[in-house]
């Protein structure tokens, strides 16, 4: 749907007394786009869902959909909607009366067809006349987003979609979610505190920490391009060398004296001599003749990867992930650590 | 349960009601004496409603009670609304004070200044009074018991209606009021109960031809007692036992919901 409007939020705050919750969000979503906002408890990605649904006023900025000013519109007048966290079902209603709830403009008929239609693309067909009490939490999960995708809305918000959920449900749930996403082209912002279901669900991720948006981008993106040593050990394993900024050297690579000798990783808009880590993920990691003196600690084959465990002379631990066919030096042998400057990312320390 | 635990128990439970269990035995009562039992008899609920004047404080009582629960429920639930639904507004504390005050107020007090008040305004004492003042004592009693269950209550319940695109008036009539009925119901009772019952203040705020049932009650037992105050008497225990047990039920069925 390239005509769909998209969101766009600009310079979005919430303060509660002297609390910033919510500190200058700027962001803008692809049309269609699944997103997903990431970060810990209190961060302010529930506050931020909220204000766009219309339960929380901003104390400043907007929220728009495509030309349209939704800021100062009450919930029940936004073409956006919302899945609760604890899916918030109506427990004195049947499903059929809570998928249908937000079909009243609709004809009986042509409402009640409707509900038909979502019951079966949340596969709960014949569950119309049961009780909320009644159903498996992955069941109600399917109710609230067939509730939610009832009034056909430009824009679903999912706060914690897949949390009551047990870990063998979660992940066949995000494949659906996914699948339901794809077919629909809805944009959906998903609020989530788990990064590997953010990198599972999200086109981009957006991760939040007190209040602002840390950084966004792709999963990959994120991944290999963490612009904070928070978003670097957010998304999954990394290793933190410390160090000192050295001078400019071709395109974005610049040296970093370490205690151990001189690595090199790209970095942008650091002054020289800053203090700084180098972030490398432990499947960039080359074990050779060349590089910074480590000892194998520990080996740990894990059928698809063999994982060490390296320590460098001053005590800091480092992992590495490589294939099993690598050389199989033993543990306590000594070995040299490298990295391709392209691999490697230098962050403020 | 040992036996110790369950001997105190039955202490306890006799001293709770065996007066009561007295004054209905003694309710079949054939004897025209009150103290001495004459055989098996149902003569003084015959005679109880041969009692004109009884009969006519009866039906003030039923009329009193349910105007006055009916403008309590409704004051109550509005409060409790109030209270529960509208964030920290200034002068909540003591607005909250204001609703509960009555419940511990002594009632000679509510009934006094209520009395003056009345007579400031000069305002006939009769059915009105008597349900303007148990409106007033009740409300608070009604605000208790559906702020409770408000409290209990998800706010995601109302806040999904209305992402679906309730307004405020249908979130209201489709989800807070049926998912607050029972203690709605629960409330009305307790305050159609609680004005069955009250005495005091009703001596102070009826007037000549409103007299109401335990007044009339009350002042025949002061010219002594007869097996037809005690009909009467079981009579009221029995109707407001029932209401008790079903506000209590509603309450207790609600909090599985």
């Amino acid at each position: 749907m390239p005509d769909a409007p998209a969101l766009r939020l600009d310079n979005l705050t919430k303060r509660f007394g002297t609390h910033v919750a919510v500190d200058a969000v700027t962001l803008a979503l692809k049309p269609g786009e699944f997103f997903c906002l990431l970060g810990p408890s209190g961060c302010g990605k529930s506050t931020l869902l909220r204000m766009i649904a219309g339960f929380e006023a901003p104390s400043s900025g907007h929220v728009r959909l495509g030309e349209q000013d939704l800021t100062a519109l009450p919930p029940h007048r936004r073409p956006v909607n919302m899945m609760f966290q604890s899916y918030a079902l109506f427990p004195h209603m049947s499903v059929a009366g809570n998928v249908g709830y937000g079909l009243k403009g609709l004809g009986r008929a042509a409402a009640s067809a409707r509900v038909t239609d979502l019951l079966r693309l949340v596969q709960l067909e014949g569950f119309g006349d049961r009780r909320p009490d009644t159903l498996s939490g992955g069941q109600r999960q399917r109710v609230a987003l067939a509730r939610a995708l009832a009034r056909e809305p430009k824009l679903l918000l999912l706060d914690e979609p897949l949390g009551a959920l047990d870990r063998g449900l979660r992940e066949e749930t995000q494949a659906e979610l996914r699948a339901v996403q794809r077919r629909l082209g809805t944009a959906f912002v998903v609020v989530t505190h788990d990064p590997e279901e953010a990198m599972m669900l999200a086109d981009r991720i957006g991760v939040m920490q007190g209040g602002r948006l840390a950084q966004v981008g792709t999963p990959a993106d994120l991944y290999r391009r963490p612009a904070s040593r928070f978003v670097a050990g957010l998304l999954g394993d990394v290793n933190l060398i410390a160090g000192r900024l050295g001078s400019a050297e071709a395109g974005d690579t610049r040296a970093v004296q370490t205690a151990h000798g001189i690595v090199r990783g790209s970095a942008t808009g650091l002054p020289e001599g800053t203090a700084v880590v180098v972030a490398v993920r432990p499947d960039d990691i080359v074990l050779g003749t060349e590089g910074l003196p480590v000892t194998i600690a520990d080996t740990v084959f894990l059928g698809d990867r063999l994982r060490r465990t390296l320590r460098l002379p001053d005590g800091t631990v480092l992992r590495s992930s490589g294939r099993p066919g690598d050389a199989q030096d033993p543990v306590g042998s000594d070995i040299r650590l490298g990295f391709a400057p392209a691999d490697a990312v230098i962050l403020p320390a | 349960m040992t036996w110790v635990t369950r001997a105190a128990l039955m202490l306890g439970l006799g001293f709770l009601y065996a007066p009561i269990l007295v004054l209905i035995a003694y309710s079949f009562n054939a004897s025209a004496l009150v103290t001495v039992w004459g055989g098996f008899s149902t003569r003084w609920y015959g005679a109880l409603l041969a009692d004109a004047p009884l009969m006519a404080a009866a039906w003030v009582s039923l009329q009193v009670a349910l105007l006055a629960s009916t403008i309590a429920t409704i004051l109550g639930t509005l409060a409790a609304l109030a209270l529960e639904r509208h964030g920290r507004f200034r002068g909540r504390s003591l607005f909250t004070g204001l609703i509960f005050g009555p419940m511990v107020m002594p009632e000679v007090m509510i009934g006094l200044s209520l009395l003056l008040m009345f007579i400031g305004i000069g305002v006939d004492r009769g059915i009105v009074t008597l349900v303007i003042a148990h409106a007033t004592f009740c409300t608070g009693f009604v605000a208790v018991v559906v702020a409770a269950r408000l409290r209990g209550l998800d706010r995601g319940l109302e806040e999904a209606a209305a992402d679906l695109g309730a307004g405020p008036m249908r979130v209201f009539l489709t989800i807070t009021l049926p998912l607050l009925a029972p203690a709605v119901l629960a409330g009305a009772l307790l305050a159609f109960t609680l004005s069955l019952d009250d005495l005091v203040i009703a001596s102070f705020v009826s007037g000549p031809g409103s007299t109401t049932l335990p007044m009339r009650l009350y002042g025949q037992v002061r010219l002594g007692v007869n097996p037809e105050i005690n009909a009467a008497s079981t009579l009221l225990v029995v109707l407001v036992s029932v209401f008790v047990l079903l506000a209590s039920w509603l309450t207790a069925r609600r909090s599985r919901v």
